[in-house]
């Protein structure tokens, strides 16, 4: 491991991280000088500031060939994190753009300052090399999104999430710190890549090594919202405000798989068959769970959240063949499911402000009041159920891939595993088709929805995104089989 | 590079469903002339590329390849031979068949014409692919234009049951066959998903025998194979009437392409392992098929049935994995797809107009539209297997195959044809002949220009196959393709 003295260089490592910050302190600035009507303008601001963010990360933060540890071993500049870092970005933007018409009844400048630390916190939770450094930036990514999820504080059922979402994530986020401090007992370091060293000449390792996985696991099962630490999801997407809600399920997701994969394949490499199959019982449960449980649904947020976690166990499937091909899926998966739910999220943000309703009779007739609205619902469906052109079909080609390659190559068990995954997705489809029939079927009302231009370019970029990810695979392939190469 | 004739043919649809999808929906014309067009275009390449096959050279022609998705080893690689020469022709011309059936579609015919370009693109992506990663991407493609054209144009008492029971079938059989494909993927090593390397890849015996089932499985849900075959009558049925044409006229030929292309092809010793099986099954379909065919009393769901049992006769054909079995099952899908289509567009017609698919409330149709009732019964020869026409090129040597292997299939599957002579001729009598109801007098007329067009091309074609078969091509189309695959399964 070579920890790089502080050298003025490394600032440019944490340029976007320092941005971001800057970001932040506007926005507060912009807030007492806007006047109180012109709310959009800040979606646009916010958009445009991450935009501007990941060009810079792009030109001025990519990583070396070898990984560099930086500030003293805290964090790791790798491809990993800048891979991540561009997933977050993206995400936040588009979900910026989203809510620019959101209703509130405070301040809009504190929305979008909250959504920018969070992003921060994502941004350092995927570079974070050390425990400590790891819990911080979870935590920097957490208390904002508690407070983004009860933001309407007159609506009962928003505020309702916003207390369920704070206890469950303190609740996970103390038993996970009980495994760091476990991990650190032992070993004497915080240090990620150390700590799987001192692993190694260690004799007695096994038991408390599958201790401390299951503690840590608890941690970030929750937050990639995980068979059994689901229960939160439902509740929280459907009363947090919409935007937020399809943020928490796709850039706070990949924030946890971020991490997730880094502390299983930097810690507990010692420990690979034992959480190959933690992960892969994590991935069944969590894709036939959520699939049964999303059939039943008919409230479109709830049921958003069910296939949320379905989406989950799919993409923990690449995680469990613990492979090269398995990561690079997961991270091609990651991306694919951040722009294809943004779009279905925004879908039901547009409908739920224009109809006044998530249930899924508010979508009958929508193909005829704005049938390229439906369109790009119907495409983001699609995506979601893993139908080619689409991006979820490579997502899931390359998860399901990288199980029976394991499986093939003598851990039967992860064939199981992918037939678990092909069959469950049928029944994903199933509701998926369910959404889209209704989206056909001749509605009450006929007058066409009112589309803000923000939230059409960020429609618009979800598409297009799901899109390309879906026909022209190898250049985002090749960013996610870089970004593994960071982990190993 | 020369022409590259088959992407032309797989695009054309699909640029033509987004350039349709693009235009106001006001312009209802507009969009039935770029449907029209698209399939005629597609319909003279299919031909060109029938006409200019080299059957001396034989093998795989008009090849493309592009690298896709370096890494992994996909690419775009297309490329025909004898087996998807005619099936490419089966497709345009179906294709072509269901939007001249559809024209007077005035329910969003925007979306309706651009859907059923998009599955135009899908079969013709498949019959090309000689990449395994490009035929399923072709392949699933299909879902949702097939889901959305029964959910919302279907018929209404039984689309949403039908539509949700078809696609989840399918959807079902291509994943599960995923699952194999990428096991044949990782087992051979190669790092390519080119079907043609895969062939010599040398799959141990105890992976083919474990996995074929599986791939060949998951293909032939799509084929309608017993006892996975249910989704077809129940679709076909709920389906408006150009997507039963295609449905069962062409995907269910591609399900038994795929069938035969990845997992005989790839996997022939598993072929030649699980063959009593798929020869068990598929002489179930044949008979069963035609015995619940002859009791239904709905005229769509006796021609439902009737392909469900057609298929049987094709699986029939691959189980023999001789000469003449492939030979006849090869014929049989072009023959039967050309057939069904034309069952389907006649009885989409008939109800168009009565209004009603009992069988006992239609009668005596033959004096009100003379010539749908001649294709109907051209038809009807040929799904009996009379000489003369196609089918009997295409069944006859299944039999002689099959007689080769186990005389009793042959003997049991050809009381099947017996059968189905009786519900079609039943059929033709209650539908056709006796007496006209007095309810439908006044509101049966004649079919229209564009309706005479498709049924009397579909009989004429089947009629021409039936009485040239060498001359026309398509037997010694077919035997090329045999060949083929013969060498890679053995045997004479």
């Amino acid at each position: 491991m070579n920890i790089v003295t502080y050298q003025p260089s490394m600032l440019l490592a944490i340029l976007p991280e320092c941005l971001l910050v800057l970001l932040a302190a506007m926005i507060l600035v912009a807030d007492l000088v806007f006047p109180r009507d012109q709310r959009s303008a800040f979606g646009w601001l916010t958009a445009c500031g991450f935009i501007l963010v990941a060009l810079m990360a792009v030109l001025f933060s990519r990583p070396g060939e070898t990984p560099e540890f930086i500030f003293g071993g805290m964090l790791r500049h790798d491809w990993a994190s800048f891979t991540f870092r561009l997933i977050f970005l993206l995400g936040a933007s588009v979900t910026a753009l989203f809510a620019s018409d959101e209703p509130t009844d405070r301040r809009f400048g504190e929305f979008y300052f909250l959504m920018v630390i969070a992003t921060l916190g994502m941004s350092l939770m995927a570079s974070s090399a050390n425990l400590i450094m790891l819990f911080l930036a979870i935590e920097t990514t957490s208390l904002p999104l508690y407070i983004l999820a009860g933001f309407r504080i007159l609506d009962q059922k928003s505020v309702e999430a916003g207390i369920k979402y704070m206890l469950y994530g303190a609740m996970t986020s103390a038993v996970m710190l009980y495994g760091f401090s476990l991990l650190w007992g032992f070993t004497g370091t915080a240090s990620l890549y150390e700590i799987a060293r001192q692993f190694q000449v260690m004799d007695r390792a096994s038991l408390l090594l599958g201790g401390a996985v299951l503690l840590v696991l608890v941690g970030f099962g929750f937050k990639i919202s995980a068979v059994p630490f689901h229960f939160w999801a439902p509740d929280v997407y459907e009363g947090a405000p919409t935007p937020v809600a399809g943020f928490l399920s796709t850039a706070s997701k990949a924030a946890g798989f971020a991490v997730l994969v880094r502390v299983l394949l930097a810690v507990f490499p010692a420990a690979t068959p034992f959480w190959a199959v933690v992960v892969g019982l994590l991935a069944a449960g969590s894709m036939l769970v959520g699939n049964i449980l999303a059939m039943s649904q008919r409230n479109i947020k709830r049921l958003l959240a069910y296939s949320s976690i379905a989406q989950a166990g799919y993409i923990l499937v690449g995680l469990a063949a613990h492979s090269p091909l398995g990561t690079a899926g997961t991270v091609y998966y990651l991306a694919s499911y951040l722009v294809t739910n943004l779009a279905a999220f925004g879908i039901v943000w547009l409908v739920g402000r224009e109809v006044g309703s998530d249930d899924l009779d508010a979508y009958a007739g929508l193909g005829k009041r704005n049938p390229t609205v439906a369109l790009a619902m119907l495409i983001a469906l699609l995506s979601l159920g893993g139908i080619p052109p689409l991006s979820g079909f490579f997502g899931k080609l390359l998860v399901f891939g990288a199980a029976v390659q394991a499986g093939v190559q003598g851990e039967s068990w992860l064939i199981a595993l992918a037939f678990v995954g092909v069959l469950t997705s049928v029944v994903g489809l199933y509701y998926y088709l369910n959404v889209m029939k209704t989206l056909y079927r001749p509605g009450v009302d006929e007058h066409s929805l009112r589309v803000s231009s923000a939230w059409r370019v960020a429609l618009l970029v979800c598409v297009a995104g799901m899109l390309f990810l879906g026909t022209i695979f190898t250049p985002m392939f090749q960013l996610a089989v870089a970004a593994t190469g960071g982990w190993f | 590079m020369s022409f590259p004739i088959l992407s032309f043919i797989i695009f054309i649809p699909l640029a033509a469903g987004l350039l349709i999808l693009a235009l106001p929906a006001e312009r209802k014309q507009a969009v039935r002339v770029i449907a029209l067009t698209a399939g005629l275009l597609d319909l003279i390449l299919a031909v060109l590329v029938y006409f200019l096959y080299d059957l001396s050279a034989g093998g795989y022609q008009f090849i493309e390849r592009v690298e896709w998705v370096q890494p992994l080893g996909i690419s775009y690689y297309a490329g025909v031979n004898g087996i998807s020469v005619p099936l490419v022709l089966l497709g345009a011309l179906v294709l072509t068949a269901g939007v001249m059936v559809s024209w007077r579609i005035e329910d969003r015919p925007r979306e309706f014409f651009a859907y059923l370009m998009f599955l135009g693109t899908s079969v013709q992506g498949v019959f090309c692919s000689l990449d395994l990663f490009m035929l399923f991407f072709f392949f699933e493609l299909a879902v949702f234009p097939k889901f959305l054209m029964i959910a919302i144009w279907g018929y209404p008492k039984t689309r949403d049951y039908g539509s949700m029971k078809l696609t989840l079938y399918l959807f079902l059989g291509s994943v599960v066959s995923l699952v194999g494909v990428l096991a044949m993927y990782f087992t051979a090593g190669l790092h390519t998903f080119d079907m043609l390397a895969l062939e010599k890849a040398g799959f141990s015996m105890a992976f083919q025998q474990s996995w074929f089932l599986v791939v060949f499985g998951g293909f032939a849900i799509l084929g309608g194979i017993f006892p996975f075959h249910s989704w077809a009558p129940d679709g076909h049925v709920a389906a408006p009437t150009a997507v039963s044409m295609l449905l069962a006229g062409v995907e269910m030929k591609v399900g038994a392409f795929a069938a035969l292309r990845v997992a005989i092809m790839l996997m022939p010793e598993g072929a030649r392992f699980w063959a009593p099986l798929i020869l068990a099954l598929g002489t179930v379909n044949v008979v069963y098929g035609a015995l619940i065919a002859l009791i239904q009393t709905d005229f769509k769901y006796v021609i439902g049935f009737s392909s469900v049992s057609h298929m049987g006769l094709v699986l029939i054909g691959f189980a023999t994995l001789s000469r003449e079995g492939l030979l006849g099952a090869g014929l049989q899908m072009f023959s039967h797809g050309i057939m069904t289509a034309l069952f389907f567009a006649v009885v989409g017609m008939v109800y168009d107009r009565a209004h009603t698919r009992e069988i006992g409330e239609l009668g005596g149709l033959f004096q009100k539209m003379p010539l749908a009732a001649i294709g109907f019964i051209i038809a009807g020869l040929v799904s009996m297997g009379m000489p003369g026409f196609s089918g009997f090129v295409a069944e006859f040597p299944i039999f002689m195959g099959v007689w080769r292997v186990m005389p009793v299939v042959a003997i049991i599957a050809i009381l099947g044809v017996i059968v189905t002579a009786g519900y079609i001729l039943l059929v033709v009598r209650r539908v056709f002949f006796g007496t006209l109801p007095a309810r439908l007098e006044s509101t049966v007329g004649d079919i229209s220009a564009l309706d005479r067009w498709v049924v009397g091309g579909l009989a004429a074609l089947m009629v021409i196959i039936g009485c040239f078969p060498t001359l026309s091509r398509m037997v010694p189309l077919v035997e090329s393709g045999v060949m083929q695959i013969l060498a890679l399964v053995g045997g004479a």
